[in-house]
């Protein structure tokens, strides 16, 4: 009988090392840029339809609010460090859509049950979202010279910094809203409810000096007015913004860290409810 | 009330003094809100058995399976894993555990290799020796020429062998494997089961499967059977099905009703244990075949059907339950 060689065999301890934090926060976000350019629709997607949009909604807004003839190419230069915004925030929205795919695939199972540092999960898959999020935003500069800017390897420097913070926001936020769900139809309607408002309200479309009352208000707590606001001051010195550079990169670093403070804490929760 | 049934076999308990046993469950309850979803689960897995958690949907196993992978933390009780408490400790659990889960956990859009890899680095394994890991355990499921394909492209069979060479990879100690045979052909199955003798036998690894199939059940060396989050017998399938006295007989009848006045008749009139379920009557019985004849001349015009078996291991939930493992009341979630 098989059993016999059983009674004889003593249980086997594992002495495999606690592995670190890096090695699994590399594989996670090696894996997210794997999957980006395999599915080649999300390459073309995310690229493509930012320059759209841009340019029809960018066209669309200044013929229609501004009588004077010059002020389309103005509007589609006001609008331009908005359109980066939106291009990172979609593609944020996007990788951590498949945050709740892993989840309901076993995938996430598999990860969770390893004997990984929970910062290693958040880590690995918001950088990764993160920096499809700020490759796409960072290409779109490419654009500039479309609305008349040709800008400095300084200010391409501090345009490539803001973004990656802008990136990492955006992606860690979505994380944390994600994390908990188990619906992409959830995820939609928190996306439309919080995220895309954010967006609209930071600035990107319209100025918060022009906006009146509550809304200005609303636009000056926004954490994101503050990132495309360091995107203008980055691609147009010249031109005055709500608020100097200095301030508005201390407060997108400071969001990055809350998001990414909150995305952690999410994770750690243990419970008696059903993790995954 | 903390249910012990030591039925297993009690040669396999010696194992080296000092080590501890692969799962050690100690009055392991878990709810959820008002619902005992576990209700005070002792029992311990002898080291290299396959050793099997057979239930129907709601009886608590994937709770259990929840709790011993460290996906949930629960509401009472203790379960141990190699000595170390699953709730308390979850990092040193689960380097001594390789889980399957029912669910795919592999990412199609990588290949096979790079699946391996990704599990390889998330328990710190990397350069030469991940590499050796990988090919060792692509040979062991024979699929090493398919390394350098798309998950999407494989077969169910092949990717449910990728699952098991995944979570072999930092050769644990331990395998928990949740419904492993879902979706698979006959073939595959059967490999399966192969694979996971072979690595009890050649290895020492212990096997722990979840199942709601009776024929897969028969496979394992012992089983637990959960009925409601209640331990309800415990041994090997030989042990278990041998407690029934002889046959066990069913008698068809019209109705419920029918049935439930039947049991009472046959069991004042032949002094066994016969019990209604639905419109069958059941009852336990040397020498069944004799035993019909007399019942059926007995009560004539009532018996609609009869059959004779030797007991299964629905029979030994039936009888431990006093219901049908598919009839069971399932409550909400599992």
């Amino acid at each position: 009988m098989a059993t016999l060689t059983a009674t004889t065999a003593a249980p086997r301890v594992n002495r495999v090392p606690q592995p670190g934090i890096w090695l699994p926060a590399y594989t996670l976000w090696r894996r997210e840029i794997v999957r980006f350019y395999r599915q080649k629709a999300r390459v073309v997607g995310v690229i493509a339809s930012p320059l759209l949009f841009w340019l029809v909604l960018g066209s669309g807004f200044a013929n229609s609010f501004h009588s004077s003839g010059s002020s389309s190419d103005k509007y589609l230069g006001y609008f331009f460090p908005g359109a980066v915004a939106m291009i990172v925030l979609f593609t944020a929205i996007f990788s951590m859509m498949s945050l709740i795919q892993d989840r309901n695939e076993g995938f996430l199972l598999s990860v969770l049950a390893a004997p990984v540092s929970r910062s290693s999960i958040v880590l690995g898959k918001v950088m990764g979202g993160a920096t499809l999020a700020a490759i796409q935003g960072i290409v779109f500069l490419v654009f500039t010279p479309l609305v008349g800017v040709h800008p400095s390897l300084a200010s391409i420097g501090i345009s490539v910094a803001v973004i990656l913070m802008i990136s990492f926001e955006l992606t860690a936020l979505g994380f944390t809203i994600a994390w908990p769900m188990d619906s992409p139809q959830a995820f939609h309607a928190i996306v439309n409810l919080i995220l895309l408002p954010l967006w609209m309200l930071s600035g990107s479309l319209f100025p918060a000096s022009g906006a009146s009352g509550w809304m200005r208000l609303v636009m000056l707590l926004n954490p994101l007015t503050y990132g495309v606001d360091a995107l203008r001051n980055a691609l147009f010195p010249a031109q005055a913004t709500s608020f100097p550079l200095a301030i508005n990169l201390a407060v997108t670093a400071g969001f990055c860290l809350l998001t990414f403070i909150a995305s952690w804490a999410i994770v750690n929760r243990r419970s008696n409810r059903p993790a995954a | 009330m903390a249910t012990m049934i030591e039925t297993g076999a009690p040669d396999r308990q010696i194992f080296s003094a000092g080590a501890a046993a692969p799962i050690e469950l100690i009055s392991l309850t878990h709810d959820y809100g008002s619902r005992l979803a576990l209700d005070h689960l002792s029992f311990t897995v002898q080291p290299a058995e396959i050793f099997g958690l057979l239930g129907p949907n709601g009886s608590g196993k994937t709770t259990l399976f929840r709790i011993l992978s460290t996906l949930m933390v629960p509401s009472g009780g203790t379960a141990r894993i190699q000595g170390f408490d699953a709730a308390r400790e979850p990092n040193k659990v689960r380097q001594q555990i390789g889980v399957v889960f029912q669910e795919r956990s592999l990412d199609l859009k990588l290949t096979v290799a790079e699946n391996l890899r990704h599990q390889g680095h998330l328990y710190g394994l990397s350069g030469s020796l991940l590499k050796t890991r990988i090919q060792d355990s692509l040979n062991r499921v024979a699929l090493a020429d398919r390394a350098g394909d798309l998950v999407e492209t494989l077969s169910g069979g092949m990717q449910r062998r990728v699952e098991l060479a995944k979570c072999l990879i930092h050769s644990p100690g331990l395998l928990l494997l949740d419904e492993p045979s879902t979706g698979l052909d006959p073939g595959a199955r059967r490999d399966l089961w192969q694979y996971l003798r072979l690595l009890r036998d050649e290895e020492g690894v212990t096997v722990l499967v979840t199942t709601h199939m009776m024929e897969e059940a028969e496979h394992c060396d012992r089983l637990a059977i959960l009925s409601e989050g209640k331990l309800v017998a415990l041994g090997s399938p030989f042990d278990l099905k041998s407690q029934i006295g002889g046959d066990v007989v069913l008698f068809e009848t019209a109705s419920e009703e029918t049935a439930a006045q039947l049991a009472g008749k046959i069991s004042d009139r032949f002094l066994v244990t016969a019990k209604a379920l639905g419109k069958t009557v059941r009852l336990e019985r040397e020498q069944g075949h004799r035993f019909v004849t007399e019942v059926v001349e007995a009560f004539p015009g009532v018996v609609e059907g009869v059959s004779v078996s030797k007991p299964s291991l629905e029979d030994v939930f039936i009888r431990r339950t006093g219901h049908r493992f598919w009839t069971e009341k399932t409550t909400g979630e599992n």
